[in-house]
């Protein structure tokens, strides 16, 4: 395998880690006590690994691949979308320490939005 | 290094595809996580399992569909072939249905069980084997190998 399909694989593969976390957010966020309990390590794992993983092997990518700059417009809506993802997240795992479900649902209604947008804007690479 | 040019025609049915994917991995992820602490919280285990088999028939099995259908849009627009790494996905996907399927029946069993015991570790041995192959379907979509 070359450089660029390591980095493209690897790079999927925490996408797929940063949705596994969203995804167990959701269940855990609309779950009860137990999901809760059960839940919360591997969400944040997930989410966490997953973000820096996109994040760090997406900008090596756009490094790497000649036809994509860092300063194109599809890639810094990408790196404002993660920016509004992580700070929710941030914001739902104190909010899930701390108390207060409504809170929590607005933001993890922001960080599915935020992830979907990051999706299409990967996939359609608008202005590429 | 490479100019990775697509068709725009193929964008959709690609979101489509790799959306359903990722939302087939992580509704798996909750089913593991939740049938794994079910079997080390004593307290919790009904509960847990109960979610888990909601997790399997909610989330994970509608989550397949969207993927599969995804799936044979993006290959008819591609008219891709028959490539090894084609071959993989079609081999992980129609295999995974059916270890899906027995893991939604031993979730369900597990469930109605209270949630201890051998169907309950059935189903984070199934779902386990699902997100490995899984993994390679994703390692054989991004490097096409052959």
């Amino acid at each position: 395998m070359s450089l660029y399909e390591w980095l493209l694989f690897l790079h999927v593969l925490a996408a797929f880690l940063l949705v596994a976390g969203l995804t167990a957010y959701g269940a855990l966020v609309l779950g009860g006590d137990a999901a809760r309990r059960a839940l919360a390590p591997p969400a944040m794992a997930l989410w966490n690994a997953g973000g820096l993983g996109v994040l760090v092997l997406g900008i090596w990518l756009a490094l790497e691949v000649d036809a994509y700059e860092l300063s194109d417009g599809w890639i810094i809506a990408a790196i404002v979308l993660w920016l509004v993802a992580s700070g929710a997240g941030g914001r739902l795992a104190r909010t899930l320490r701390e108390g207060g479900p409504d809170k929590a649902r607005v933001q993890l209604a922001v960080m599915s939005l935020a992830t979907l947008a990051l999706l299409i804007d990967m996939v359609f690479k608008p202005g590429a | 290094m490479y100019a990775i040019v697509r068709p725009d025609g193929w964008n959709f049915p690609l979101l489509v595809h790799v959306a359903g994917a990722m939302l087939l991995v992580g509704a798996l992820v909750v089913v593991i996580a939740v049938t794994a602490s079910a079997l080390t919280r004593g307290g919790d285990a009904a509960v847990l399992t109960r979610l888990a088999f909601r997790g399997l028939l909610l989330g994970v099995i509608p989550s397949y569909v969207v993927m599969r259908a995804g799936a044979e849009w993006i290959a008819s627009e591609e008219s891709v072939g028959d490539p090894s790494w084609v071959g993989i996905g079609y081999a992980t996907a129609d295999g995974g249905l059916l270890l899906i399927l027995i893991a939604t029946g031993l979730a369900w069993r597990a469930a109605r069980r209270g949630g201890r015991g051998g169907y309950a570790r059935a189903v984070v041995a199934l779902t386990a084997l699902l997100i490995v192959a899984y993994g390679v379907a994703i390692w054989a979509m991004t490097s096409k190998p052959a």
